[in-house]
C-alpha cells in the first residue's frame, strides 16, 4: 500500500501506518470488537477438550473491584486501575509515564459448547485466570463399533 | 520485601534471549526516585534485581497455571520473560536500593545520595 502520510516526518504516524499495514497483510478480517494489541489488560485464551482457559495480564487490581461476566457466551472482563503515582506538584517530576491507569473492559466471545454455571476466576500475581468448562456431552467420546 | 545488592555477573547470555519489554512509571522527588513497573505474572522468587555498574537491571519470569494439553488459541503475551535496564545516574544510591512486588506491580525506590540532596543555590545578580 503507496500513501503518503498527512505529517510524513512524524514517527509515531509511520509506525501506526506499518501497523495497520501488517495487519492488513497477515492478520486478514480482524474481529468486530478490535485487536486491543496495546490494550489493557492483554489476553491470552487456550483451550483444552475439557475448558476454556482466559489469562488477563492485569497487574495492580483490587481482586474484589474485578468485575467478570459471562452472557449469553460473551466472557467481559471489565474494572478500574488507579496510578500509583502521586499527585504531581513542583518538587515531583514523571519522567516516563507508561503504565495503563483508568477503566478498561475486555471482551472475548467463547465456543458454544461452554458451560455457564461451571465458572471460575482466581487473580494471582496480577493475572486474572478464568476457566470456563465445556458441557460433558459436547467432549469428544469414543464410539464403540458393535 | 526483595532487596537489591550490587553484582557484577556476566549477564550478556541472559541477554540475547527475547524478553517481553514491561511498560514503567518513573517519578522524582526531593529525595529519590520510585519506579513503578508491570509484571503481571511474575511470582516473588522469579524476579531478578541487579545493579550493574551504573545499570539497573530488572528481568523476571512468567509462572501461569497452564492445565496439560491446552492450545493457546489467541496469544498476546507470546513470550513468558520480562526484560527492561536502566542507566542511573551518579547522585542515586545504587547500595539503598528497596523494592516490592504486589500483584504483578514491582515499585522501586532508589534514594539519592545524602551529598546530592538538593540543595538551594542562590544566584547573584550584578
Amino acid at each position: 500500500m503507496l500513501y503518503r502520510s498527512l505529517f510524513p516526518r512524524d514517527l509515531f504516524a509511520e509506525f501506526d501506518r506499518l501497523q495497520r499495514d501488517m495487519q492488513g497483510a497477515f492478520g486478514g478480517a480482524p474481529s468486530i470488537r478490535g485487536l486491543g494489541r496495546n490494550g489493557y489488560p492483554a489476553l491470552n485464551v487456550g483451550t483444552t477438550p475439557s475448558s476454556v482457559e482466559v489469562y488477563a495480564f492485569a497487574p495492580g487490581l483490587e481482586p474484589g473491584s474485578i468485575e467478570v461476566n459471562l452472557d449469553r457466551g460473551v466472557l467481559s472482563i471489565a474494572g478500574e486501575r488507579k496510578a500509583d503515582a502521586p499527585q504531581r506538584d513542583e518538587k515531583t517530576t514523571l519522567h516516563i509515564d507508561e503504565r495503563f491507569a483508568g477503566r478498561f473492559r475486555r471482551v472475548v466471545s467463547l465456543p458454544d459448547d461452554i458451560d455457564p454455571n461451571a465458572v471460575s476466576a482466581d487473580y494471582r500475581d496480577g493475572v486474572l485466570h478464568v476457566s470456563v468448562q465445556r458441557r460433558a456431552e459436547a467432549q469428544p467420546r469414543r464410539i464403540a463399533v458393535q | 520485601m526483595n532487596t537489591v545488592t550490587p553484582t557484577a555477573s556476566n549477564t550478556r547470555a541472559a541477554r540475547s534471549e527475547p524478553a517481553l519489554l514491561p511498560p514503567v512509571d518513573v517519578v522524582e522527588d526531593a529525595s529519590g526516585i520510585t519506579l513503578y513497573a508491570d509484571l503481571p505474572g511474575v511470582p516473588r522468587d522469579k524476579l531478578d534485581l541487579r545493579v550493574d555498574g551504573d545499570l539497573l537491571v530488572i528481568e523476571a519470569e512468567v509462572v501461569l497455571p497452564v492445565p496439560q494439553g491446552m492450545q493457546a488459541s489467541h496469544a498476546e503475551v507470546t513470550l513468558s520473560r520480562y526484560r527492561r535496564t536502566f542507566t542511573l545516574s551518579k547522585e542515586l544510591d545504587a547500595d539503598k536500593v528497596s523494592a516490592e512486588l504486589n500483584q504483578g506491580v514491582l515499585r522501586l525506590r532508589i534514594p539519592k545520595a545524602e551529598h546530592a540532596q538538593p540543595r538551594k543555590i542562590s544566584v547573584r545578580v550584578q
